[in-house]
């Protein structure tokens, strides 16, 4: 690492913030979507944590570490898998109750909201 | 970033392509199934469902002979580059009890399936089918998978086969305590993926058995660990993290329920067992160790006093699934081992895994009885089925049995896994975690006792059943209950089969 603020640096940076955002918004927002969308943000944090790693790969003399990107393209697809389960359960729960809110769950399981 | 990998090579052994046979039978079957009809899926998943069986058996049985565990380097490509897969003794057993309880529970699906309760839907049976080779095929995956970013894929298919097997019949309350379980499932499964980026990064490789030999005490490593931990525990539901499990575990169809609750939890559990054995630093192992081994002392304590509490059967059963679970945590400070004792020597080692598999039967026993109670009275409120032995002797013999195993009584494989653990924990002088086996057995009676008692009480008014008793159901339940107590009459001491493909006593370097 030639400067202290290079490329990876800035990518790897921008991916931590995507994780805290996402584990923030999955964690303290009780709507289902907003969650769905938090896991996307974690998700694509993480995702640029793994193009820092091919990044770094690159200065150990390669041209380009392909491994990690080989991994994101597949993360993406399970990702976006994820996502269209998520979405799916949700519409079919919203058809069936009227509402696309999880219910607190009862007052035996515990005093937890999820 | 490449490692020196060539020291750590794989040497594939000549059985390796049974390993991909067990992985790609149930695949096989379920992409056959999507192409054809219902009758079509009924035969598919029966003929693989024998195979995956006698695959597994036969896996073990080599392992046994030859000693040594069974290596499959995809083609031809040693990791790091390509990917291994490998099954040592402790997998095997793993896959053996995966694929009877497969078995037992696809028979009892498929004789529930036919009743005139039944469901009479031919597409619920047929999307049953179907996911149960999903689940199956990924349980697989995770238990001789090498690569963590593989195990990482593995997980994902065992919640996208796991989720909808809990929202099966469609009610709202099934839907919402399957996306409950696919938010949780969905968090562990990124910090894992987070964990295993940053692994790469420090390493260069997600092999296991190279990084096992790159590992040294690098910051990186306890960060990434952590983060895979944190997220395997959401997945196994450990406490505080088992909210999900009792609603959905309690809701999904009883033969669901069996798999869920007997298979599905302990493979992200049988994940963080290799991380912290085979990967973590000792230090960090060791602290992590005590970590779990509270988290699953508190599992213990509060959902045994859940289960007592509860007040509906499959709810109770469920909850005792996260008091189970709890009891595999107490394996990872009493098994560290020593200079000269490889963790895999040792008796905790035995005890915990022998819970496993004696939890698993009992626990599928267990489900597959409560659904027969419930599918017989329509209902299965604990206060009204005051008697119900009178009607379902088997059921409730079945139900008893496999209570053993959770209260640890002998004779029954959850007798044997506790005094094992409880030894280990004396030895050790872990007292906390002994006060905890022993309370925790206490309040297991409480709760199966509570079943049981009433089972056996004279009602004021006969119970009359709603529906014909299905004695052929009756008798699987039975047959699990009778295998977890068969597990009881194994010897008090380490197994060597566990050890088959793990570091011998010569060749362990000391923690």
């Amino acid at each position: 690492m030639t400067t202290p603020f290079d490329a990876a640096m800035l990518l790897g940076l921008s991916g931590s913030a995507l994780i805290g955002i996402g584990l923030f918004v999955i964690i303290t927002h009780p709507r289902v979507l907003r969650k769905i969308v938090g896991f996307n943000l974690l998700g694509a944090g993480i995702f640029l944590v793994f193009g820092v790693a091919a990044k770094r790969g690159a200065m150990a003399g390669l041209a380009g570490d392909p491994v990690p990107q080989a991994l994101v393209i597949t993360g993406i697809v399970v990702a976006f898998a994820a996502t269209a389960l998520a979405i799916a359960l949700l519409k079919r729960l919203f058809e069936l109750t009227g509402s696309s809110d999880l219910a607190p769950l009862p007052p035996d399981a515990s005093s937890r909201r999820t | 970033m490449l490692p020196q990998a060539a020291a750590a090579a794989y040497i594939a052994t000549s059985d390796g392509l049974l390993l991909v046979l067990s992985l790609m039978l149930p695949v096989a079957a379920l992409l056959a199934s999507l192409l054809t009809g219902a009758r079509a899926t009924k035969f598919l998943t029966f003929t693989a469902s024998a195979a995956a069986l006698a695959l597994s058996v036969i896996i073990a049985v080599r392992i046994a002979q030859t000693g040594e565990a069974i290596v499959y380097v995809l083609g031809a490509w040693q990791p790091p580059l390509g990917l291994a897969l490998r099954a040592d003794g402790t997998a095997a057993v793993l896959l053996v009890i995966t694929s009877v309880i497969m078995c037992a529970t696809g028979l009892y699906a498929h004789w529930q399936f036919d009743l005139p309760s039944g469901t009479g839907d031919s597409r619920v049976s047929t999307v049953f089918r179907i996911l149960m080779m999903a689940v199956w095929s990924a349980l697989n995956a995770v238990f001789i998978g090498q690569d963590l970013f593989n195990l990482y894929v593995a997980l994902e298919l065992l919640t996208f086969g796991a989720v909808p097997l809990v929202c099966l019949d469609g009610r709202a309350e099934t839907v919402a305590a399957a996306l409950r379980y696919l938010m949780f499932a969905l968090l562990g499964s990124l910090l894992y993926l987070l964990g295993a980026g940053l692994i790469y990064s420090t390493y260069g490789t997600l092999d296991l058995k190279i990084l096992s030999g790159l590992a040294d005490g690098r910051p990186a490593l306890s960060v990434a660990l952590a983060f895979m931990v944190a997220g395997l525990l959401a997945k196994s539901a450990l406490f505080p993290l088992h909210l999900w499990l009792p609603p959905a575990h309690s809701g999904a169809p009883p033969a669901a329920s069996a798999i869920l609750s007997a298979l599905v939890v302990k493979a992200p559990f049988f994940l963080i067992l290799r991380l912290l054995f085979d990967l973590a630093p000792a230090i960090s192992s060791r602290f992590a160790g005590q970590g779990l081994a509270a988290l699953g002392a508190l599992s213990i304590l509060f959902c045994s006093i859940m289960a007592v509490r509860q007040e509906r059967l499959k709810l109770m059963v469920a909850y005792s699934t996260v008091a189970q679970i709890g009891y595999l945590f107490l394996m990872f400070p009493l098994a560290v081992g020593t200079d000269v004792l490889p963790p895999w020597h040792t008796i905790a080692w035995t005890g915990g895994l022998l819970q496993l598999a004696s939890h698993a039967l009992a626990k599928a026993a267990m489900f597959l009885a409560a659904g027969v109670i419930a599918d017989v009275f329509a209902h299965d409120r604990i206060r009204e089925l005051r008697g119900f032995a009178h009607v379902l002797p088997v059921s409730a013999f079945a139900f008893g049995l496999g209570g053993l195993s959770l209260m640890g009584l002998p004779p029954s494989g959850g007798f044997t896994a506790k005094c094992l653990l409880l030894t280990a924990a004396i030895v050790e002088g872990y007292w906390w975690i002994a006060a905890t086996i022993s309370a925790g057995g206490v309040i297991a009676a409480g709760y199966v006792f509570r079943v049981i008692s009433r089972a056996f009480s004279t009602p004021d008014l006969p119970l009359i059943p709603q529906r014909p008793v299905p004695r052929k159901l009756e008798r699987i339940a039975l047959a699990l209950a009778l295998a977890a107590v068969a597990l009881g009459f194994l010897p008090l001491q380490p197994f060597t089969y566990l050890q088959v493909g793990r570091p011998s006593v010569s060749t362990w370097a000391a923690p």
